[in-house]
């Protein structure tokens, strides 16, 4: 077999700013979803906390911290972000690999929430949506995952076969709200 | 429209995907009799007021609910996991 490359999704995608608004490629490691089997989600939780040290998200909220993540990824699903599962989670879930299936992006600064709010049909402000929420909502029309990960910063996620759409329609909206000043 | 998903909320209703009348919770038995299919598959009573419909949270959770709407009104009176609904 000939020498085989990883690259991510935006491979090459240099970090863009516009006005105070900075839209960069985050590399989160290796991404599994963790689905628990039925009626396994109290053994699934107690499994997670004693391999990663980290809790079972509830719905819509993200638990862990920058380079370990369990993110609630939809209906009796988790997507455990960063380090490689441990095996003694398959014993209560159904694990996907899901690496090279996620385009991943960080929007960062004070506008994040206006850009944000002209793509997604929730309410993201600090006030309501604060830092380790996350929701399944669409970016644009794109099905994605929207994490708060810091006061100012978001991590976008799309399917990977999305990843130039994802840039373009940020990227529109960041210079929409830059141009109102 | 805003529908409220048991999981996620309310939600806009761009994010679902509508199936049609909640009757599909109500398959009849194999040997039910094509009289009892037939109205199954086809006969919808189509009544002016409350209605149970099916409605996929696709851009969500990804759950199947059940929603009941006012077809005159248009309020949407609640919704449940489609799951939990007794059969």
């Amino acid at each position: 077999m000939g020498e085989l490359i990883a690259r991510t999704p935006l491979d090459g995608f240099e970090p863009l700013t516009i006005g105070d608004v900075t839209l960069s490629e985050v590399d989160m490691g290796v991404l599994t979803s963790v689905a628990p089997y039925k009626g396994q989600t109290k053994a699934i939780a107690a499994a997670l906390q004693d391999a990663h040290g980290m809790a079972w998200p509830a719905p819509g909220r993200a638990t862990g911290k920058a380079e370990a993540r369990a993110i609630w990824f939809g209906r009796d699903m988790a997507l455990l972000a960063g380090p490689v599962p441990d095996p003694s989670l398959a014993q209560h879930a159904a694990l996907t690999d899901q690496s090279d299936a996620w385009t991943c992006l960080h929007l960062s600064g004070a506008g994040a929430e206006a850009i944000l709010a002209r793509l997604v049909p929730v309410d993201l402000r600090g006030s309501v949506f604060k830092r380790g929420h996350t929701v399944r909502s669409l970016v644009q029309h794109m099905n994605g995952s929207i994490t708060r990960t810091g006061p100012q910063t978001f991590l976008i996620m799309v399917f990977r076969s999305m990843a130039r759409t994802l840039v373009h329609d940020v990227q529109r909206a960041m210079e929409s709200v830059a141009s109102r000043g | 429209m805003r529908l409220p998903c048991p999981i996620c909320g309310a939600r806009d209703h761009r994010e679902f995907y509508y199936q049609g009348a909640a009757v599909m919770l109500d398959r009849p038995e194999p040997d039910a009799g094509s009289d009892v299919w037939d109205e199954y598959l086809h006969l919808r009573p189509n009544v002016p007021g409350a209605h149970d419909e099916l409605w996929s949270h696709d851009a969500g959770c990804g759950a199947w609910l059940r929603v009941t709407r006012n077809t005159v009104t248009h309020e949407v009176i609640g919704a449940v996991l489609a799951s939990e609904v007794s059969r």
